[in-house]
C-alpha cells in the first residue's frame, strides 16, 4: 500500500526514457510503474483467477470423472471416465439423456418466446417514450425500469401470487368469462393445446409423431411448445427485463440527430417509412447488442426456475442450468452436472457466434447492394450524384 | 447514411402533409394510452403486493384484486420478525457492504492500472478481463462450489464474500473512466514526486466520483440481489441471505397454507433497500445500465 509514498525522491531523470523495462523500484519512474501496475491488478487477478479460472479447470476434470461428491475430486477413489458423462447426456438412451433433451427443448422454447417479445416490447416502449412533446417521461421510464432493479427472488414471489390459481390473472380472466388454468400446475404444452383446439386428438396423437424419437424424446414431445407453467415464467421474464433494454434503445434513439429525422420528414417520408428506413438502420448496433444479451441471458435462466417451479410440473420448466444444479446437488451426479454446464457454455458461445455471423453478413450484403445500386444509378445518370461518394 | 436518401426516393410527393399534422395529435393520444396501459401493467403488481402483505390469508385468496386490505393486519410482518428474517436481513447487509467496499476499491485500482500505468503484460491482462466477462455466470455454479469445497471455504462468510470481491465489469467501467481523465493532472503530481499509489489515491480517485457512485450502486444492487452464488457457497440456515431465505419461504418453510401475505411481505421488505437506493440515485442507475451495456 505504501509503495508510492516510500520512494518519492527517486525520480531519476536519466533513466526515464527506458521503455518500462526497469529492473527494480530504484530504476526510474517506469520501473516503479511496472511494479505498481502488477500490485494494483493483483487483488482482482487473485479473485478472478481463484474463483473463475481455477473452477473452470477443476470442473473440466470433474466432468470427465465419476466423482460422487465425497471427499476431494482429486482423491484416490475417483475414476476417470473420459467422455462418459457427455455421451450419457447426448447419445446413450436413458433417463439422463431424456432429462437433458427435455431441458434443452424447454429452454429453446423459452428463448424463442422471450427474446423477440422482450426486444419488441423494449423497442416499442422506447419509441413511444422518445416522442418529442411528451410529459411525464421520467415517471414512465422509472415505472418500466424499476422491476429490472429489484431482486429476481422478490419479483418471482410476486408473480407466484399473480399467477396462482385464485390469483390476480385468473380473477381478471374470470371477469371476461374465461376460466384461467392453474398456471404452475399445468404441464400441457401450448402447441399441443393449439393442435387440440384444431381438432387433433391430443390423447392419441398421430403415430407418425409418436413413433419416431430423437434424442430420447418423441417428435410429438419435441413439438409440445412451452408448457402453461413455462408461459407464466416467460411473462415474468419479459416483464422484468424489457426495462433494461428499453433504456439501451432510448439512449440510442437520443443519439440520432434530429436533423436526420427532420430531413426525412421534409422529404415526405411517412411515419412507418421514417421508422423503417431511418430509425431502424441507425439502431442496428443497439439491436444487435440487445439480441445478443437476450440470447446469452435466456439460455442461463436459473433464478426464476429455482424459486418458482424447480422444474415442475412434469419437468416442463426444467432448464439445463437448473438440471446442472439438480444433478450435482440433489442427485450427487457431479460429473454429469459439470458436463451439462460445459455443454451449456458451448451452446451459448455457438449461438452468439451464429448470430454475429448472420447479422453481420446481411449488413455487409445490404451495404454492398446499396453501393452497387448507387454506382449503377450514377453511371446511367439517373440517381442523385451524392451517393457516388459511398 | 445512404439509406436516408433511398428512403426519400419512393415518397409519393408531399400530399398527405396536412392530415399528417392532425394525426400527430391523435398519435399523441395513442402514445399516452400505450404508456399508461403499460405503466399499469408495471405498477399494479407492486400495489397488489403492498396491499396483500397487510391482508389476512383468507382475504388474500378471496379478493386478490382488492387494493385495500379488509381487515388490515400486520400479522405477516410480526410473523417475519419472530422468524429468521432479521438474521437474513443482517446477513444480506453485511455481505452487500463488504462486497461493495471490496469491489469499489479493487476494481478502481485495477482499472487505473490498466488505463494509465505502463507495464509489461497490460494488454494481455485487459484481454483476459474481457474474456472473463464473456463467461456465463450460471456455467460457473458447480465449478465455484468445487473450488470453495476444496479450499475449505464452503458454508462460511468468507466463501460467500471473497469470490464476489472483484468483478470484471467493474474493472472495465473504471478503466473507461480513468482513460477520460486528462493526463496533465497526474503529470503535475508526478513531477512533485508522488508515487503511483499516491497519485491514484489523492489525485485521480477524488476526480472519479461519478464513476465511483455508479460502481457502488451497481455492486450493492448486484450483491443484494445475488441468488445463485449463495445457493452454492453455503448450506447452514444461519448463513441464509434474504434471497436464499425468501426462496426457502416459497417452498413453505414456515408452516402450511398458501401464506401469500407472509411471502409477499417478505419480498416487499427485501425490495425496500434497493428501491431506496434506486430512487435516490436513479441518474446513476440509468448511466450504469447503459454503460455496462456498451461493454458487450
Amino acid at each position: 500500500m505504501s509503495a508510492g509514498v516510500s520512494a518519492p525522491a527517486v525520480a531519476a531523470p536519466p533513466s526515464a526514457p527506458s521503455q518500462g523495462r526497469g529492473r527494480g523500484p530504484g530504476s526510474g519512474i517506469r520501473g516503479r510503474e511496472g511494479l505498481a501496475g502488477w500490485l494494483f491488478v493483483a487483488p482482482v487477478l487473485l479473485v478472478l483467477g481463484l474463483f473463475l479460472v481455477v473452477p473452470i479447470v477443476m470442473a473440466l476434470w470433474v466432468s470427465l470423472s465419476d466423482w460422487q461428491g465425497q471427499g476431494s475430486p482429486f482423491g484416490n477413489g475417483v475414476g476417470f471416465v473420459g467422455g462418459g458423462n457427455y455421451s450419457e447426456l447426448l447419445t446413450t438412451p436413458g433417463l439422463a439423456q431424456t432429462d437433458f433433451m427435455t431441458s434443452l427443448r424447454n429452454n429453446a422454447y423459452y428463448v424463442v418466446f422471450v427474446v423477440p417479445l422482450q426486444t419488441v416490447l423494449a423497442l416499442g416502449l422506447a419509441l413511444v417514450l422518445n416522442g418529442k412533446r411528451l410529459k411525464g417521461k421520467g415517471f414512465f421510464r422509472t415505472a418500466y425500469y424499476f422491476p429490472s432493479v429489484t431482486s429476481s427472488v422478490a419479483v418471482s414471489v410476486v408473480f407466484l401470487f399473480v399467477f396462482s390459481s385464485s390469483g390476480v390473472v385468473n380473477s381478471l380472466l374470470a371477469k371476461i368469462g374465461v376460466d384461467g388454468p392453474s398456471w404452475f400446475a399445468d404441464p400441457r404444452g401450448v402447441v399441443h393445446l393449439l393442435l387440440g383446439g384444431l381438432g387433433v386428438d391430443t390423447d392419441a396423437p398421430p403415430a407418425a409423431l409418436t413413433g419416431r424419437s430423437v434424442g430420447g424424446l418423441t417428435l410429438w414431445d419435441w413439438l409440445a411448445g412451452p408448457s402453461v407453467a413455462m408461459c407464466a415464467i416467460i411473462a415474468l421474464v419479459v416483464w422484468t427485463t424489457a426495462g433494461t433494454f428499453m433504456l439501451m434503445f432510448l439512449a440510442a434513439l437520443q443519439d440520432i440527430p434530429v436533423e436526420v429525422e427532420e430531413a426525412a420528414e421534409i422529404d415526405g417520408a411517412g411515419r412507418w417509412q421514417r421508422f423503417r428506413y431511418v430509425t431502424l438502420p441507425m439502431l442496428r448496433p443497439t439491436l444487435f447488442l440487445v439480441l445478443t444479451l437476450g440470447l446469452i441471458g435466456t439460455w442461463q435462466v436459473f433464478d426464476q426456475i429455482y424459486v418458482m417451479s424447480q422444474g415442475a410440473p412434469g419437468k416442463t420448466t426444467l432448464t439445463p442450468a437448473y438440471l446442472s444444479y439438480q444433478s450435482s446437488f440433489n442427485n450427487n451426479e457431479w460429473g454429469q452436472g459439470s458436463a451439462i454446464a460445459f455443454i451449456l457454455f458451448a451452446i451459448i458461445v455457438a449461438l452468439t457466434l451464429v448470430q454475429r455471423f448472420v447479422l453481420r453478413d446481411k449488413d455487409d450484403g445490404r451495404e454492398r447492394a446499396a453501393v452497387r445500386r448507387a454506382a449503377k444509378a450514377a453511371r446511367s445518370g439517373a440517381g442523385p450524384t451524392t451517393e457516388v461518394s459511398r | 447514411m445512404t439509406t436516408t436518401t433511398t428512403a426519400a426516393r419512393p415518397a409519393p410527393a408531399a400530399a398527405p402533409k396536412r392530415p399528417g399534422r392532425r394525426r400527430g395529435g391523435l398519435g399523441r393520444v395513442a402514445g399516452y394510452t400505450v404508456l399508461v396501459v403499460f405503466a399499469l401493467v408495471y405498477i399494479y403488481p407492486f400495489l397488489i403486493q403492498l396491499a396483500t402483505s397487510f391482508k389476512t390469508e383468507a382475504d388474500s385468496t378471496a379478493h386478490p384484486l382488492a387494493l385495500w386490505p379488509d381487515p388490515v393486519t400486520t400479522a405477516a410482518f410480526s410473523r417475519l420478525a419472530e422468524a429468521d428474517y432479521p438474521r437474513w436481513f443482517l446477513n444480506s447487509f453485511v455481505v452487500a457492504v463488504v462486497v461493495t467496499a471490496g469491489r469499489v476499491f479493487f476494481d478502481s485500482l485495477a482499472g487505473y492500472a490498466l488505463a494509465r500505468l505502463r507495464f509489461r503484460g497490460r494488454g494481455a491482462l485487459f484481454a483476459a478481463v474481457i474474456a472473463v466477462m464473456a463467461v456465463p455466470g450460471v456455467v460457473l455454479l458447480i465449478p465455484k462450489f468445487l473450488v470453495l469445497n476444496q479450499f475449505g471455504m464452503y458454508d462460511s462468510y468468507s466463501g460467500m464474500i471473497v469470490p464476489l470481491l472483484a468483478d470484471a465489469a467493474g474493472v472495465f467501467i473504471m478503466k473507461q473512466f480513468f482513460e477520460s481523465v486528462p493526463v496533465s493532472v497526474e503529470e503535475a503530481a508526478r513531477i512533485d514526486g508522488a508515487g503511483p499509489f499516491r497519485i491514484f489515491w489523492s489525485v485521480v480517485l477524488p476526480m472519479a466520483r461519478p464513476a465511483l457512485i455508479t460502481l457502488t450502486i451497481l455492486s450493492f444492487q448486484g450483491s443484494w440481489n445475488e441468488l445463485p452464488h449463495f445457493i452454492v457457497s453455503r448450506q447452514s440456515p444461519e448463513l441464509n441471505t434474504l434471497t436464499t431465505g425468501v426462496a426457502s419461504l416459497v417452498s413453505g418453510q414456515l408452516g402450511s397454507g398458501n401464506q401469500y401475505p407472509l411471502k409477499l411481505a417478505a419480498a416487499l421488505l427485501m425490495t425496500v433497500p434497493v428501491a431506496l437506493v434506486f430512487f435516490v440515485f436513479q441518474r446513476h442507475f440509468v448511466r450504469g445500465g447503459t454503460e455496462g451495456a456498451v461493454k458487450g
